[in-house]
């Protein structure tokens, strides 16, 4: 380094002979304790894979071939399938440091949308499931436009709209159930999602898991390979720095609630094929469910910090504690003590992270 | 006025005139002047509210002044966001660094300019380049001195202060800007962090990029600067050379104890 031309002042004389490296990167400690910390630092979702892998490993034990059974962890697989769709979605609001309490609302009224305009109102289902894709956007797209353009907090924008959509909901659907039946005979598209194909050893898979593990696979693509992925984790880690680096966050964010969005319409399709039929009551606790998901999965709710995977681990795991719980006969209140325990758990180690990495 | 030592044939790379800019009744810069010189470090020194920093914003594309001219390379230049000024070839170093803690070193460096691969996988796909926007991160980091090996996916978060103000230092100096302006950059710093950023700055300095230094720290204006512009009351009090004026004179120019017009 070139500085025999700078004399090092009074203050500085004590730095003669130290390292002129400007800055090094070692790492810091090396006992076993510290080595481990850092690898739970630079490998977030390894928390709920272990999280997973013990909970599976226990109810093999406590409930044995029940629970490890290739029919039964395939059903684990289509209980967590709208979960894991709207925990998706949930996801991209969460790395903004958003949230987004209407997924499941705007999950209800796409589907009702898509059962109503194909079965009552007799349009082609293609016609309906555009529509009710573009509903779901659209309720996006709005929670967007709160967000990002009045500036409003994200909380309090989606606990209004969710009881908007919700309203909706009931005035479209005028709180009528569209039975199975009929949305099979008139519009089979709309349970498309629900196609089972059986692999063999009484493991079935449905189509609306599939999509759910490709819609995992295309927006780990969107995060971590496109230039909009990393805004994302930029405008929820730092807005401001996000701001100066020339990111348009306005834009960023509109652009994240309209996709949540329309990713909950694909839900309310995944839904109606579970299902079968469209009901206007259905799936009212998917709302919380995935934002569990979410958060087990290793998101943390402050953003900018978070990974898909995580979430399809997290949404994988309550599924496993809630059908584990219930094989070994323990009581439901069990199930939702146990996920309760585990947000506190996720929330706790998050916290843990972003504290010791200062 | 005092406008000393480079040499008058030469041209400012970045200047101005008569800029000025009001918050409601609160005047921040009045008629305010200024020019730097190419491949100089030019400090900017001024009292709290004396409207550098509005100037520096103003300069960077970060605040719309009301009235005056910018001229970048002779070209009359007008930047409505620091995007703008970026484009023009003016970077900025943040007081606050403006990094994103939880991403990566490369992430870091290539925020907002991220690069896509060439051909259908990334006008379709849009897909980044990781694997040529993390060696040429990794690059420019060693060209200053600042990395050794791997960990180019560290998060930045993990790193010193010293070594974060070097990250966003580098990414300042690596897209090839022409102007570098640094905010208060050793002013969250220990004495030995200060000492190295001080020497990254001459080495930036040396590969022909021109700086300007907002500092409030004497010694360090006094060490690097070539030139320095002190600012009062809104506007160019004076232009000093450190090595003809002395520190406390400084001082007394910029609180307002001496002027400059005797001088």
């Amino acid at each position: 380094m070139n500085n025999s031309d700078t004399k090092p002042r009074e203050e500085e004389q004590g730095l003669t002979g130290a390292s002129e490296q400007v800055a090094t990167f070692e790492t810091a400690d090396t006992n076993a304790w510290m080595r481990f910390r850092i690898f739970l630092q630079t490998h977030p979702t390894s928390v709920p894979f272990i999280v997973l892998l013990i909970g599976i490993l226990f109810f093999s034990y406590a409930a044995g071939s029940k629970f490890f059974a290739p029919f039964n962890l395939s059903l684990v697989l289509q209980q967590v399938t709208i979960i894991g769709v709207l925990a998706t979605a949930q996801t991209l609001v969460i790395l903004t440091a958003g949230i987004d309490l209407s997924v499941g609302a705007i999950m209800i009224l796409s589907a009702v949308v898509m059962g109503r305009v194909a079965v009552v109102w007799g349009f082609p289902p293609e016609l309906s499931l555009m529509l009710g894709l573009l509903v779901g956007s659209s309720c996006g797209f709005l929670n967007g436009v709160f967000v990002a353009l009045l500036r409003l907090p994200p909380f309090i924008v989606t606990l209004g709209t969710w009881s908007m959509f919700n309203a909706m909901v009931l005035y479209v659907s005028r709180s009528e159930t569209i039975r199975s039946q009929d949305v099979e005979a008139i519009a089979p598209l709309l349970q498309f999602m629900g196609s089972r194909y059986v692999l063999g050893a009484g493991a079935v898979v449905t189509l609306g898991t599939l999509f759910m593990l490709l819609l995992a696979a295309l927006v780990w693509y969107l995060l971590n390979r496109t230039a909009f992925g990393r805004h994302i984790y930029a405008t929820g880690g730092e807005p401001e720095s996000a701001m100066l680096t020339g990111i348009n966050t306005t834009k960023t964010l509109i652009a994240v609630y309209t996709l949540a969005g329309l990713i909950c319409a694909f839900a309310g399709w995944v839904s109606i094929g579970r299902i079968g039929a469209v009901s206007p009551l259905a799936g009212q606790t998917a709302n919380l469910d995935a934002i569990t998901a979410v958060v087990i999965g290793g998101t943390s709710l402050f953003g900018g910090r978070g990974s898909i995977i995580g979430t399809l681990i997290g949404a994988i795991i309550v599924g496993v504690f809630r059908n584990g719980l219930a094989l070994s006969g323990l009581e439901v209140l069990w199930q939702e003590f146990t996920v309760g325990a585990l947000i506190i758990v996720a929330v706790g180690l998050d916290q843990w992270f972003r504290r010791s990495t200062r | 006025m005092n406008v000393s030592s480079t040499g008058p044939d030469l041209k400012p790379i970045l200047h101005a005139r008569g800029l000025s800019k009001a918050y409601g009744h609160v005047v921040a810069i009045d008629n305010a002047d200024f020019d730097l010189y190419p491949g100089e470090v030019l400090a900017v020194i001024g009292d709290n509210g004396a409207g550098k920093s509005t100037m520096i914003k103003a300069l960077c594309g970060a605040v719309q002044i009301d009235e005056g001219q910018i001229w970048l390379e002779g070209q009359l230049v007008s930047f409505r966001s620091p995007l703008d000024a970026r484009r023009a070839g003016i970077e900025t170093v943040y007081q606050n660094l403006a990094l994103a803690p939880a991403m990566s070193i490369a992430d870091n460096m290539f925020l907002g300019r991220e690069e896509r691969f060439s051909g259908l996988t990334g006008s379709l796909f849009r897909c980044l380049d990781r694997r040529k926007m993390t060696q040429f991160a990794r690059d420019k980091l060693t060209e200053l001195g600042l990395i050794t090996v791997q960990q180019m996916d560290q998060a930045v978060e993990n790193l010193s202060g010293g070594q974060r103000q070097g990250i966003a230092i580098a990414r300042a100096t690596a897209f090839g800007g022409k102007v570098v302006i640094m905010d208060e950059p050793t002013a969250a710093l220990g004495v030995k962090e200060s000492r190295r950023v001080l020497n990254l700055i001459q080495q930036v300095k040396e590969r022909g990029l021109s700086i300007v230094l907002i500092s409030h720290n004497m010694p360090h204006v006094f060490e690097v600067a070539d030139r320095i512009h002190i600012h009062r009351l809104g506007r160019r009090s004076a232009v000093v050379d450190p090595k003809k004026c002395s520190m406390s004179d400084a001082v007394a120019i910029m609180t307002g104890a001496k002027s400059m017009s005797n001088d």
